[in-house]
């Protein structure tokens, strides 16, 4: 009886997973589809595979290219993190390593800033965007998106640091070690781990940003999401080129998040839960 | 929020300052802080602060020479407008639905992945994919491939055993993007409790089970309330993020059929109404309602740290 319980259990877990998974899956599937086939009812699953959706996706087809999106994004994204990481990686340390007076409420006045809601800001950004000139810059999306992160990483990586012995760094210390060695030879391979999972973190969430990249890009720094909005209104067939293109700009987040898997919770909670 | 917490390590203490060396020591500590907090404060606090200055004038970007300060007059407008009203509704009721519903079902699959079964670490995986794709890419899966009326997978799936072939977004408009979302932040919930379940302390489970204990009572009675705070930290973290949704409103109704919230609406009335002044007073809104929100979730957060921080 209970070896048919747990079975059953276990069983209607995997059939759970399959329906959350069913989008996904099917979103792949119909991006093979040709246009006809993937605008049939009922649903043609064993419909002859083809390339025609990512074809038309990437422009071959005479509409506009998204590799300026793309680029973009990955300019957005990799330089916001490299800038979160150079600011948060100080912070942390004067948060956990050697701690400031108070070091707590420095911490939560960090995370205090996470729950400030985007539209809080927005006016005056697109506003002394306009005025400076930086509308439609890509940098100015690369400052907002660190301090999108900058909070997230701070938790994280303070977490980390301070799973750094202090023992082993007062014993190098004793043996003479100044501080940039303690910090290359001890503290980075312990932390480095933690280090590379908040920088996974910090990607995902601003490869997904919309609101600021919609209002404060254009033509020239628009971002893949942006990118995204074009297929909002239905283009006749259009579903294979809509699922090629929605699979291939989560792609970097797909593999981003797989990769983080065990320090996501981490990322997601602000650092709350381990 | 005192800093009543133990110092995190065996730091060396801090020198009470007197004289300028100390003084100069004390700075050298704070130094590597600095540039981050100063970077946040500037960045994210400043624009605050004009936000809530522009709200209390009147002003329209199309007639910027028109620009007067009226006091609490956007205020009053915003919360006696019936679509802004509407608005702010159509933000609690989403939130608190999809918050709720993710929850319980975040819930139910936690409980499910916490037991050993063959392929747990695939199941889970599977699980993860819908929060892993990117927000607007999975508002437009759900709008164009999985609600379209005539060759969505819906109503694909519904043809074969001849049922209705309801046209989801233009019939329950909110419901359509509750759904989307809920699928989005499933997964997000059953990691949180996920990871309370496993923090649970196993040799009590056992003694309640060798005392004869059933299922039912040890999840009801020592399941549950250890449950608690990651529930309620799922709860508030799930309410931040939604409340923000703008993504899923933009591109399943484009705010339309009664679905726009506070976001959208903020957007929506300096984007293209213009209506700076309105805008920042909608938005300032927005804040009070999330401090409400974040000065519980802070205090969740601050419960958990302190027993990592005892724990370490």
């Amino acid at each position: 009886m209970n070896v048919v319980r747990r079975g059953g259990l276990g069983l209607l877990a995997w059939v759970t997973g399959i329906v959350f998974f069913l989008p996904v899956a099917w979103m792949a599937l119909t991006s093979f589809h040709s246009e006809q086939d993937a605008a049939t009812n009922p649903p043609s699953f064993t419909a002859a595979l083809t390339l025609d959706g990512y074809r038309e996706f990437f422009g071959t087809g005479g509409g506009a290219s998204p590799w300026p999106a793309l680029v973009n994004s990955v300019v957005a994204s990799v330089a916001s993190t490299l800038f979160v990481l150079l600011l948060a990686l100080p912070a942390a340390y004067a948060l956990s390593i050697r701690p400031v007076k108070k070091w707590t409420d420095v911490l939560f006045f960090f995370l205090s800033t996470k729950m400030l809601p985007v539209v809080a800001g927005l006016l005056p950004i697109y506003l002394f965007a306009k005025n400076a000139g930086m509308l439609d810059n890509i940098w100015l999306l690369v400052i907002l998106y660190t301090s999108m992160n900058l909070p997230i990483a701070v938790w994280m990586m303070q977490s980390f640091l301070a799973e750094v012995p202090v023992a082993i760094i007062e014993a190098a210390r004793v043996d003479g070690a100044r501080l940039p060695t303690i910090l290359a030879r001890v503290v980075a391979p312990i932390a480095l781990p933690g280090i590379a999972a908040t920088a996974l973190i910090c990607f995902i969430f601003s490869w997904n940003e919309l609101l600021f990249a919609r209002v404060l890009t254009g033509v020239v720094a628009e971002t893949a999401p942006v990118f995204l909005t074009g297929f909002i209104t239905s283009q006749g067939l259009f579903l294979a080129k809509v699922c090629a293109a929605s699979l291939v700009i989560s792609l970097p987040v797909l593999a981003a998040g797989f990769a983080a898997q065990d320090k996501l919770v981490q990322g997601l909670s602000l650092g709350a839960v381990k | 929020m005192t800093a009543t917490t133990t110092a995190p390590v065996a730091a060396p203490p801090v020198p009470t300052p007197h004289g300028p060396n100390a003084r100069l020591r004390a700075w050298a500590t704070r130094a590597p802080l600095l540039p981050a907090l100063v970077f946040m404060i500037v960045v994210t606090q400043l624009p605050f602060v004009a936000t809530v200055v522009i709200s209390f004038f009147d002003w329209n970007a199309l007639y910027p020479d028109a620009r007067r300060f009226t006091g609490f007059d956007n205020y009053h407008q915003v919360l006696t407008d019936a679509d802004l009203r509407h608005s702010v509704w159509t933000t609690v009721l989403l939130t608190g639905t999809v918050v709720l519903v993710s929850l319980l079902l975040g819930l139910a699959l936690a409980l499910l992945l916490d037991r050993r079964f063959r392929g747990r670490g695939v199941v889970r995986t599977l699980l993860i994919a819908p929060f892993l794709v990117v927000p607007v890419a999975a508002a437009l899966l759900w709008k164009h491939v999985l609600y379209n009326p005539e060759y969505g997978l819906l109503n694909g799936l519904l043809h074969y055993v001849g049922g209705p072939q309801p046209d989801w977004i233009s019939d329950t408009p909110l419901l359509a993007v509750e759904a989307s979302l809920v699928w989005q932040w499933t997964p997000f919930m059953m990691l949180i409790l996920l990871a309370g379940l496993q923090s649970r302390d196993q040799q009590q489970i056992e003694a309640a089970r060798v005392d004869g204990a059933s299922d039912w009572q040890i999840f009801r009675h020592l399941t549950l309330p250890h449950l608690r705070r990651y529930l309620e930290l799922g709860a508030l973290l799930g309410s931040i993020y939604i409340v923000q949704n703008f993504d899923a409103v933009f591109t399943i109704t484009s705010g339309g059929l009664g679905t726009a919230n506070l976001p959208y609406t903020v957007y929506q009335s300096f984007y293209q109404a213009h209506e700076n002044g309105l805008a920042s007073a909608a938005g300032v809104l927005v804040v009070i309602g999330s401090i409400v929100i974040a000065t519980f979730a802070l205090r969740v957060v601050s419960s958990l740290f302190r027993e990592e921080v005892s724990r370490a």
